[in-house]
């Protein structure tokens, strides 16, 4: 049991950490906006990869008829669930100097973590896409047969009258991509100025007791993850509000 | 064969030939043969579960009949058909751009405003069109239905539990649509909506054809059992 006295001494070390944290982030410390923007750029770019793969695969899968649908459709669904560090593990194998593509020499680079990041999404935004698009595609395929529209035009009508619910998936690819940490700290090695990303920063300053540079990425983190649920949240709310969801 | 002619000038026929339909092992259309020749509004009632809305989707291609067939005749071998749904299918935008979307292009705003008027929707234009009320939505699907200028254009129970204005406008527009050569196969559970609109009607029950005849014969004189107690209000099973 902790003594009075002591339980007061550790309050004080957090309040004067988030102090601290608060004035890093304040006095726009260039570590910690290096470490963040790298972040946003990685994260940004796994996610647009993701959305290029992600959108077309689970449209195709609910729009689309052919053999072995309900298999892809299982080891989407199961990619889902995919553990990071497996992901991270099997990038690394890919990518370091025996494995097939080490050659392109990218492990310990930013490029192997939008690779880790984008295997990591990918699944998750296509599988909330097929989920949209299927429930779509019961509604409407009636009417776009009885209308006769053909089939380019009816993915875009599906793509456009599905965008608040895709834009949701995608928030939701973005909210995983950012706070992933086990992946990028295999594949990315946790370089300082080169791989260091808010996650990884966090788990390294935690572990050598630097609690005020982690608390201050901690901050920023949760902010972005705060910001990004409030987008989510504000765009279901007003497309159901406005007959669009 | 079940053939009915008419005075009215022959426009577009059609021949269903012997359709079956089986599903999940049951066979919920059997034998189905008819031409249907008379131009208007071809009535299909009978009791819940009869195959009314199966035959409706054989018609317009949404099902593939197990057995059987069905062939148009007349001016176009292939006419354009339009199909209302009884819970109306619209897109998850405006009430215009659900009308543009079915237009793709080939009217001007204008047209499709006046489209919209007939239908008393002009107002509503730039509403969301799932947050229309009931009798609003199926008037949009009729308005859009129309747009396409179908030569058939098939009704699953376009009026089932609308306000008795919807109603009017629809029935309104459906009369329209037969003196612009335009033919209808219509179903409802209304017997009084059958009288107003049907040329022929067909009497539908566990998915055959119990008996097809000018609508005049049909309510003055079925000649079936179940068609009479149908038409007396009685449950017919």
């Amino acid at each position: 049991m902790h003594s009075f006295p002591k339980m007061k001494k550790n309050i004080f070390m957090l309040i004067e950490a988030f102090s601290e944290a608060f004035g890093l982030i304040l006095s726009a410390d260039a570590d910690l906006y290096e470490i963040l923007w790298l972040s946003i750029q990685v994260s940004l770019t796994a996610l647009l990869i993701s959305i290029a793969l992600g959108l077309p695969i689970g449209t195709t899968l609910a729009i689309a008829n052919f053999p072995g649908k309900t298999i892809c459709i299982t080891v989407i669904n199961s990619l889902m669930g995919m553990p990071p560090v497996v992901i991270g593990l099997l990038v690394y194998l890919a990518l370091s100097r025996s494995g097939p593509f080490g050659v392109f020499g990218l492990l310990y680079t930013p490029t192997a973590m939008v690779i880790a990041q984008m295997l990591l999404i990918t699944p998750i935004i296509a599988a909330l896409t097929y989920q949209v698009m299927e429930d779509l595609h019961k509604e409407y395929r009636d009417l776009f047969f009885s209308l006769s529209i053909p089939l380019d035009k009816a993915v875009a009508a599906y793509l456009w009258d599905a965008r608040y619910s895709l834009i949701t998936a995608v928030l939701a690819g973005f909210g995983r991509a950012i706070s992933e940490v086990g992946a990028v700290m295999i594949v990315g090695g946790n370089i300082d100025h080169l791989t260091r990303v808010m996650t990884t920063a966090i788990a390294l300053e935690t572990s050598k007791g630097e609690l005020s540079v982690a608390l201050g990425l901690g901050i920023v983190l949760l902010v972005l993850a705060l910001v990004v649920n409030g987008l989510v949240t504000t765009v279901r709310t007003r497309a159901r509000h406005y007959g669009y969801a | 064969m079940r053939e009915i002619r008419h005075s009215g000038q022959p426009n577009l026929q059609i021949r269903i030939n012997n359709l079956c339909l089986d599903m999940r092992g049951s066979r919920l259309l059997d034998q189905i043969d008819l031409i249907l020749k008379q131009p208007g509004v071809t009535m299909i009632l009978g009791p819940n579960g009869a195959g009314k809305s199966l035959l409706l989707k054989c018609i317009h291609g949404l099902l593939f009949p197990t057995w059987g067939s069905i062939d148009f005749d007349g001016l176009n071998k292939n006419p354009k058909q339009a199909m209302v749904f009884q819970k109306p299918i619209l897109l998850r935008r405006s009430v215009m751009d659900n009308m543009r979307f079915a237009d793709q292009g080939t009217q001007t705003d204008t047209e499709l405003e006046q489209a919209l008027d007939s239908v008393q929707l002009l107002e509503k234009i730039d509403h969301p069109a799932t947050q229309l009320s009931g009798g609003e939505q199926q008037r949009l699907a009729l308005a859009r239905a129309l747009l396409t200028k179908p030569d058939l254009l098939l009704l699953d129970e376009p009026t089932a539990s609308l306000d008795p204005a919807s109603v009017v406008i629809i029935e309104k527009l459906i009369q329209q649509a037969t003196q612009q050569h335009i033919k209808s196969i219509f179903i409802s559970h209304d017997i009084g909506q059958a009288k107003r609109l049907s040329a022929d009607v067909i009497f539908l029950n566990r998915g055959q054809v119990v008996e097809y005849s000018d609508a005049a014969s049909f309510f003055s004189d079925p000649h079936s059992d179940e068609a009479r107690a149908f038409l007396s209000g009685e449950i017919v099973l």
